[in-house]
């Protein structure tokens, strides 16, 4: 039931919201906020959404919840005093080099400091030689400590999402700093670079580590061939960045672009995602037949491999072989594209990957996944990277005429496709697995009870009846929900034969490095909801049926799980806790 | 609800004549104040020394013995050690060890007090025998300190026959939480800690939460610099506290308490471990209280040095081994409180008042105070007057009778200038406010407020804009860091002072730090902030000349701003005693003996110690 | 962090103090008082481990809590702890004078407190509570009430004999 209040005057209604800023914003207006985030608990800290209420004097709307008849001004004299003084305090205190800041345009600060008119700082600030150092030490993230307004943003989504608390307050009052245990940097505690940390940064303090230059220069380079592929969720949120809206799929537009970029060869990471698919769903029977290692964890997500290595190695069995999707591809790429190509060879072929993830970044650099001495992954790009690198050569995306990939690998099922949201892996693997088993054709495709990717649908079970065999499927997001599965299965509680697990909330469509989005969060289900349309209008939706991916192992895999899949598409994993900073049991 | 009287197991008047009795057998009753003050000024060698002299005094006419009692805080610190002789009807002050066999040889024993350890009040010059006469106390009406200094606070039967666990044996038996609550809102009790809040109000909406768990939490981080009256009671008198935080659990429906005590406190803490330990022993807290079902049990917490612990949603997020950062209110801590559950939370003061108003009624306690504000207040009257220490007094009760008849006057003659009221939340007033009746209302309306009831007084050799630079050097040092305004505001309006105390402030800097005070008092997340800006904003309003007198003229009236002031020796009046020299902490005065010595400028940090050691006055500031 | 704090650390004694006081969260503050009681400072491997025994904390929230509280520090003190009270009281009073006559004893550099002889770390702290005695100082506990620049330096100097002579 709708109730109303006053805003600047204004009747206005509302329901459910859990609190004024909502209101506020579903009503026409807007407050500024750093701190406030609908994904993470009410903070309170910035005091840039204060609002004047009758009665009550100036509070911050983020933290009030919502009452009948209250009148509430967002814009007087009080409010403005308030926000300017917030504003000007925190650029003295703040790193001004706009310019050269990988955040610039793109950060709140910059963005109210200019709507508010700031344009003369009375107070002292940090010196220079009193700047703390850059960690920039790692593939993922760049940790710029002189750019932190102390919002906690960062520190919430750390300990809310992923629940491990890798960032951390330190010391108090106006030497309060955010950063990992003692000072460290994030590559020398247990930081699984989800990124989610720089999703929710309104500032340059956390960015994406930029690999941008290396990829012009891999296209500059006429002696190199640069084949590149995109994840599933990619084409849902990239449009974002051009004007688009959340969910609109711009795969066309995409493989168009990237053309006009100059990179030789385009692929999809969906087809992967069909490959993927293949192998773990036959890797999730065997393993069922043989009553082992159960239950099956999957393993498309870095972030997700990187915390059980880091904080269970004792449970890495459970862990899918298979290489991700987008791990997979590479080398298949450069091990087969020379045989359909002219040109091109394993020597001068690179593979760039655009991914909504930063913990790929992290995950191309393993030492599992190099082959003859090199990467089989070369660069990873985020769908922010990407946007910025498309922007500057001029084209815009809104507008360039959609265009096909290149085979042979650029088919893909709705399979393939719904990777990109948390429950789509399970679903996918579930479709094929269902049909190989039976043998029958599964006329139901649609597995709603794992879909959803608000708050709400952070777990997700679903019972699936194989002739006979219940299997239990369980999906969750975000590793502080994964962590609770992992303690049923420790304690002998787990009653699950399959856990999908996605780092990011709500998974890749929601990655750390898809398109800000943090201030809104209908934006990842429009995404998601862009996926499983494709799903449905794409003409085969079950892995197993894609003929590109048939042909694969006809002509050169052989069967899913063979020597042949092992040596290319699979992978192993090693106990990263030892003789980390956590690890006691030798002192 | 239910209100069927219920019949308890333990009968608390037989339990308070037992204790009378047991007391009464003991002898001769002679009171040694063991709180932290006195303890400082040696009061654990004094009763030594009675327990040592006096163990086998047989000597009263009606051969009772004697027997030595430590006690909580008597409030007069100045003083110690103080030591009180009930049946004789006299106090002796500043007493050390070797005073004790005076005193048992010529007054216990032969009935003739020690006249040269008698306070002597300093306008009349003479001798005060009676605790009631001495000026210190004779205006005070002591509720909540009451039995501080008169009972072995590690003795629960001298508490018992104090009257403890009366009030608690009487809510219980009525067994009618609905009208514990009344009781408390008809004695217009309002929150002693600080904004007081109205404390029946606050029962009532966590009592509307009833049912689930629930908790209450006593408030004993007295952080305020000034104020240590929430100590006193603690070590002086910790059964009162247990059984107004036992009466407000009935009342509410909590069966479990947390008292947060901060760590610089540890005698505090000591005591209240065995005060609780007691307690539980003779079944007044723990399990199916004197036998009427009711469960209360009490925890202790230890702080660890953060003054924004004081703040209720900080000190929740303490209990709960956080860092002690407060939480935007709503929540309320009455709905969603310690680990999420409806919680009350009371400051030490306000919960010590609670069973005096059980036990004498509402209407005895509201006969107290002003319209609005009831009862009494403790506050701890300290600086530049004669009589420091802890004293209470009516809610209304000016500070011209605080200052002058508690006080008794300002030290070595000099001039009254400001009191600073409510420590780094609270004001300066002047001589102006010197008759207003002291409530919450007329001390926010005059810019100040009661706050934990620190009273700092300060005379004309007190700068005020130093005080201002104190307080916010304070509060910037003690802010969480959490929100925008408090973190960088104070720290800014830190920088402003230091520079105008420095001698180069401008006349601009003045607006900025009013536009900033503005800005921290009404954006800041929690009341440590919200209050932060009060000490400038108040010196602004009453002391603007000085700071101006800072910044146009670069000079300080009060002779205390160091940059804007030196040193010198009058070579006529220097003897060439050395004693400067020897007491300059960086060597910064030369000189031979018996000729006069002279200061080196450039090593000089101005730091006041030569001037204090110098027998000749002979320095002076220029 | 300049200075470097590690060292061989009983991680027996860490556990011993979890165990007695209980592996839980809002145990932590006393936990971390009862470590810091046995090493006289908070060892950063003793900060990490206890984020690693406590269920729902990690050691950069341990580290956090301990950065928080003046009472936590991450660097040896003194054998001879000294507080000076700089209240409101203590203050007006004359605290600073004696302050500063410490700092320079000791040859306190900014943002060093403890002595290089490792006997004595200096510190101000808000309010004892002691404000009728005003100012105080309290060294290793015990108060020493209405202390001039000519009363501390006796008592340092007693406690200076002392070491010399034990």
């Amino acid at each position: 039931m709708a109730n109303t209040l006053f805003i600047n005057n204004k009747e206005c209604e509302y329901t459910n919201e859990p609190n004024l800023l909502e209101v506020i914003r579903n009503n026409g207006f807007n407050v500024p906020t750093f701190c406030y985030r609908p994904d993470l608990t009410q903070y309170g800290a910035c005091r840039m959404c204060v609002v004047e209420i009758e009665g009550r004097g100036l509070q911050s709307s983020c933290t009030m919840p919502p009452e009948p008849g209250l009148k509430i001004h967002t814009n007087t004299e009080r409010t403005r005093r308030v926000r300017k003084i917030v504003l000007e305090l925190l650029l003295a205190n703040h790193d001004r080099e706009c310019t050269t800041c990988n955040k610039s345009g793109n950060c709140e600060l910059q963005k109210y400091a200019q709507e508010y008119g700031i344009e003369d700082i009375r107070f002292a600030g940090k010196k220079p030689q009193d700047f703390l150092p850059i960690d920039n030490l790692n593939p993922s993230i760049v940790r710029d400590p002189n750019k932190c307004i102390l919002c906690g943003a960062c520190v919430r989504a750390c300990s809310e999402f992923q629940g491990h608390s890798v960032l951390g307050f330190a010391n108090r009052g106006s030497k309060t700093v955010v950063q990992p245990f003692a000072g460290r940097t994030l590559g020398s505690v247990d930081c699984v670079f989800c990124g989610q940390c720089q999703a929710v940064c309104p500032t340059g303090a956390l960015t994406i580590k930029s690999d941008i230059e290396r990829v012009w220069g891999l296209i500059n380079d006429k002696d190199k061939k640069v084949a590149v592929q995109m994840a599933p969720s990619v084409r849902v949120a990239l449009g974002e960045e051009f004007g688009l809206n959340p969910g609109e799929n711009v795969i066309g537009k995409l493989n168009a672009a990237l053309r006009q970029l100059g990179f030789d060869l385009i692929f999809d990471t969906n087809f992967a995602a069909d490959l993927t698919i293949m192998e773990e769903a036959n890797e999730f029977i065997e393993r069922l037949n043989k009553g082992e290692n159960l239950p099956l964890f999957t393993s498309c997500c870095p972030a997700w491999v990187r915390y059980l290595e880091t904080h269970h190695p004792e449970l890495l069995n459970h862990l899918s072989t298979c290489k991700s999707p987008e791990g997979m591809l590479s080398p298949v790429i450069k091990e087969l594209v020379p045989k359909y190509y002219e040109g091109y060879d394993k020597e001068n072929l690179y593979v760039v990957s655009i991914m909504p993830c930063t913990a790929k970044k992290a995950e191309a650099i393993r030492s599992q996944l190099m082959k003859d001495g090199r990467f089989e992954t070369d660069v990873v790009l985020t769908t922010q990277e990407i946007a910025k690198m498309i922007k500057s050569a001029g084209i815009n995306l809104a507008k360039i005429k959609p265009e096909k990939n290149d085979s042979p690998f650029g088919q893909y099922t709705g399979a393939g496709t719904i990777f990109g949201a948390s429950g789509g892996v399970a679903e996918a693997a579930v479709r094929t697995a269902y049909e190989l088993v039976t043998k029958e054709t599964l006329t139901n495709l649609d597995f709603k009870p794992l879909r959803g990717v608000d708050k709400t649908h952070r777990t997700k079970e679903a019972i699936v009846d194989i002739k006979g065999t219940k299997i239990k499927v369980r999906v969750v997001s975000t590793l502080k929900e994964a962590e609770k599965s992992l303690r049923e299965l420790i304690e002998g509680k787990a009653d699950y034969q399959l856990l999908e697990v996605m780092a990011c909330p709500g998974g890749c469509i929601n990655g750390g490095g898809q398109p800000r989005s943090c201030d809104d969060s209908k934006i990842k289900e429009l995404r998601a909801e862009g996926l499983y349309k494709e799903d449905i209008e794409l003409p085969l939706r079950k892995s197993h049926e894609n003929p590109d991916i048939q042909k694969l192992y006809n002509e050169f895999l052989e069967k899913p799980n063979s020597h042949k899949a092992h040596e290319l598409l699979h992978t192993t994993y090693s106990d990263m806790f030892k003789n980390s900073y956590k690890d006691f049991s030798n002192k | 609800m239910e209100t069927e009287v219920k019949k308890l197991n333990i009968d608390i008047n037989e339990e308070e004549k037992k204790a009378r009795e047991l007391i009464n057998k003991q002898g001769l009753r002679v009171l040694v104040c063991n709180g932290t003050g006195c303890i400082a000024n040696g009061s654990n060698e004094v009763i030594e020394k009675f327990k040592e002299l006096g163990a086998d005094v047989g000597i009263l006419e009606e051969n009772k013995k004697m027997v030595t009692v430590p006690t909580g805080c008597h409030g007069f610190c100045e003083q110690g050690v103080l030591v009180i002789i009930p049946d004789f009807d006299i106090t002796y002050v500043k007493v050390k060890p070797d005073d004790v066999e005076e005193i048992i040889n010529s007054h216990i024993k032969d009935g003739k007090p020690v006249e040269r350890l008698l306070y002597t009040d300093p306008k009349t010059n003479l001798h005060v025998y009676k605790n009631e006469e001495i000026n210190f106390y004779a205006k005070q009406s002591r509720t909540s300190l009451k039995n501080c200094g008169e009972i072995n606070a590690e003795c629960i039967d001298e508490a018992i026959a104090k009257g403890a666990y009366r009030a608690l044996s009487k809510v219980l038996e009525q067994n009618n939480p609905e009208a514990v609550i009344e009781e408390i809102e008809k004695s217009g009790l309002r929150g002693r800690g600080g904004g007081g809040f109205p404390t029946g109000r606050k029962w009532r909406f966590t009592a509307a939460n009833r049912g689930g768990k629930s908790y209450v939490v006593c408030n004993g981080d007295e952080g305020d610099p000034g104020a240590f009256m929430d100590r006193s009671v603690m070590e002086g008198d910790p059964h009162k506290l247990l059984e107004g935080m036992a009466i407000a659990g009935f009342a509410i429906g909590a069966d479990e308490a947390y008292i947060y005590v901060r760590a610089e406190y540890p005698l505090a803490i000591k005591r209240l471990r065995i005060a609780i330990k007691q307690a539980e022993e003779r079944g007044f807290l723990g399990k199916n209280i004197m036998g009427s079902g009711f469960n209360f049990e009490i925890h202790i917490k230890e702080g660890a040095g953060a003054f924004v612990c004081g703040e209720e949603t900080a000190l929740m997020a303490s209990i709960e081994g956080e860092r002690g950062m407060p939480r935007p209110k709503p929540p309320f801590p009455a709905n969603c409180g310690l680990f999420g559950r409806p919680t009350l939370i009371n400051n030490v003061e306000t919960l010590a008042n609670v069973p005096v108003i059980i036990d004498k009624g509402a209407q005895w306690f509201s006969s107290f105070g002003t319209e609005k504000s009831k009862g009494t207040k403790t506050f701890a009257l300290t600086g530049e007057v004669n009589n420091t220490g802890l004293i209470e007094v009516p809610m209304g009760t000016t500070l011209r009778e605080i200052i002058f008849d508690i006080g008794g006057g300002i030290r070595n003659g000099k001039k009254f200038k400001a009191v600073q009221i409510g420590g780094p939340s609270g004001g300066c007033l002047t001589e102006e406010h010197l008759d207003i009746p002291m409530d919450y209302d007329n001390l926010i309306k005059a810019g100040a407020m009661v706050g934990s009831g620190g009273l700092v007084v300060m005379n004309e050799d007190t700068c005020i804009v130093e005080v201002a630079r104190f307080f916010m050097h304070f509060t910037q040092n003690e802010s969480c860091g959490k929100c925008v305004p408090c973190r960088e505001g104070t720290k800014n309006m830190l920088k402003i002072l230091e520079k105008i105390v420095r001698g180069d402030g401008e006349m601009k800097d003045l607006d900025t730090l009013e536009e900033l005070a503005l800005a921290v008092k009404e954006g800041s997340l929690c009341g440590l902030g919200k209050t932060a800006p009060n000490p400038v904003l108040s010196t602004l309003k009453y002391f603007r000349d000085e700071y101006i007198a800072h910044i146009k003229d670069k000079k300080c009236p009060a002779g205390v701003c160091s940059a804007l002031k030196t040193y010198k020796i009058n070579e006529e009046l220097c003897k060439g005693c050395t004693k400067c020299a020897r007491n300059c902490p960086v060597g910064a005065i030369e000189g031979t003996v018996k000729n006069p010595h002279k200061i080196v400028q450039a090593k000089c940090i101005k730091c006041g110690a030569c001037i204090a050691s110098c027998p000749f006055k002979a320095i002076s500031l220029v | 962090m300049s200075t470097d704090t590690s060292c061989a650390i009983n991680y027996k004694k860490v556990d011993d103090i979890i165990a007695s006081i209980g592996a839980k969260k809002q145990n932590l503050i006393a936990i971390l008082q009862k470590v810091q009681e046995e090493f006289r400072f908070l060892p950063q491997e003793a900060i990490a481990y206890i984020g690693t025994k406590i269920d729902g904390l990690s050691p950069a929230e341990v580290y956090g809590v301990a950065t928080f509280y003046a009472q936590f520090s991450l660097e040896p003190k003194g054998k001879y702890e000294i507080k000076c009270c700089d209240g409101t009281a203590c203050h007006v009073r004359g605290s600073m004078p004696v302050y500063t006559y410490l700092t320079q004893r000791f040859n306190l550099e900014e943002g060093k407190f403890t002595s290089k002889d490792g006997l004595f770390s200096v510190e101000t702290v808000s309010c004892l509570g002691a404000c009728g005695l005003a100012p105080v100082v309290v060294i290793n506990g015990k108060v020493y009430p209405q202390m001039t620049t000519d009363a501390i330096k006796i008592v340092i100097d007693t406690l200076v004999a002392k070491e010399q002579e034990g």
